[in-house]
């Protein structure tokens, strides 16, 4: 019983640094640049966490990555307008909060220059996205505002719903931009085939004259 | 320290994430990832290619001991669940070796274990009130909510991607076909002249 408390407690104080960056992973190489797109509404947060680890030839495992291996991170909004151009170390938390609606496009690459640091291997980073309301902290927020249980999940549903209305208004303004992409379409479609059609039959015509007059001049009509 | 131990089972809830990506995949290309998950987790894996080509992709799912979970050829979206046999690193990939060059744009969305309480107080050791079911109830009402906007969204990039592709080629094509009217209307005419001025001589004498 003493043991399963014991490893009990041991599981939750892994959950609570578990809390931030345990999650999926992928390979990097030195030069390489990885991105990720987020398609979001507007005036929405996003809180983005990584860790790197890095290959120890040694110890042949990979190990959290030393200090002085950082990672650029670059945001760019649908406007491709740069929002966020920030150097973090080997473990880093950026935050951003969307202005405008629609694509967003977040860049990682390592800075290292010195090419044997990789030693032919690649660098391991953990990364969590969290988008909206599952950016918000409610531990925080009931330490704030001092609310009791009831009241901070009341607080969650109305974050989650304020997060679906964004996203409706969202999807509103994306209909519309599909709608005239289609309406567009369908008016080209429509001149192009009249204007070819036009144009099909003047050269029809134009050649006929121009061979005639042709052979006429010619004496062979 | 029966009760503390009681207790520490009851508070026995898996670690939560869900992550949900959505990156570009060059031609011929595989990308990987990783996730380490303990034993009788339950996880489940979402992906849906939203531009490039013909909206496929290939995807296999191995786990720690290299056996072939799920593996798939070419598709366009596809949803997996899997209850894991045993600890150790589940790795996903995605392949566009079939493409020479269209890049694909995939969204995944890979979660794993239960909801993560709000804050570490709220142990579910303790029966809920009424109010605090119906909350819990609305919650997870919510989320299947929001799980449907971001189902929607993407049908929605897909198809948008697909009518703005559309109208890129109508648009092309029209230009492309115009010039090459011209081009053949007028060749004709000027190799059709070129043949009677060359054998001017030999038409002549027949006639």
């Amino acid at each position: 019983m003493v043991y399963v408390a014991l490893l009990c407690l041991r599981r939750r104080i892994l959950n609570v640094f578990y809390d931030v960056v345990s999650s999926l992973y992928f390979h990097i190489g030195e030069t390489e640049k990885k991105c990720f797109i987020e398609e979001i509404p507007d005036e929405t947060m996003i809180i983005g966490n990584y860790r790197t680890q890095l290959y120890d030839k040694q110890r042949e495992e990979y190990l959290p990555a030393t200090q002085g291996l950082g990672m650029f991170v670059e945001v760019k909004d649908p406007d491709d307008k740069v929002i966020l151009s920030r150097q973090y170390g080997s473990e880093g938390r950026f935050t951003f909060t969307s202005h405008t609606p629609g694509e967003h496009q977040i860049c990682l690459h390592s800075n290292s220059s010195k090419f044997s640091l990789f030693a032919g291997g690649m660098l391991r980073v953990h990364l969590d996205i969290q988008v909206g309301e599952h950016a918000n902290n409610y531990a925080e927020i009931a330490a704030k505002d001092k609310l009791t249980e009831l009241q901070l999940r009341v607080r969650q549903l109305v974050e989650q719903v304020d997060q679906i209305q964004k996203e409706q208004n969202y999807q509103r303004y994306r209909e519309e931009r599909f709608r005239q992409t289609s309406e567009s379409t369908n008016q080209r479609v429509l001149w192009w085939s009249i204007v070819q059609t036009l144009i099909l039959v003047a050269i029809g015509i134009w050649q006929m004259r121009h061979l005639k007059s042709f052979f006429e001049a010619k004496k062979l009509v | 320290m029966l009760f503390l131990g009681l207790g520490c089972l009851l508070l026995h809830v898996f670690v939560v994430f869900g992550t949900e990506l959505t990156f570009e995949l060059p031609d011929n290309d595989k990308q990987c990832f990783y996730e380490e998950l303990e034993k009788d987790v339950k996880f489940e894996i979402d992906f849906q290619v939203i531009a490039g080509g013909n909206y496929d992709v290939d995807c296999f799912v191995t786990d720690p001991l290299n056996n072939v979970l799920y593996n798939e050829k070419k598709k366009q979206y596809d949803s997996f669940s899997h209850t894991t046999a045993m600890a150790g690193v589940y790795k996903v990939c995605f392949s566009n070796g079939f493409s020479t060059f269209t890049h694909k744009t995939v969204y995944l969305d890979f979660r794993h274990g239960d909801e993560e309480p709000l804050i570490q107080t709220m142990t579910g050791s303790t029966a809920l009130t009424q109010l605090e079911s119906s909350c819990v109830s609305i919650h997870e009402i919510l989320k299947v909510v929001a799980d449907s906007q971001t189902w929607y969204r993407l049908r929605e990039a897909h198809d948008r991607t697909k009518a703005e592709h559309l109208l890129e080629r109508v648009t092309f094509w029209s230009i492309g076909e115009t010039v090459l009217l011209f081009v053949i209307g007028i060749g004709q005419v000027m190799l059709l002249r070129s043949f009677f001025s060359e054998k001017k001589g030999s038409v002549a004498a027949a006639t």
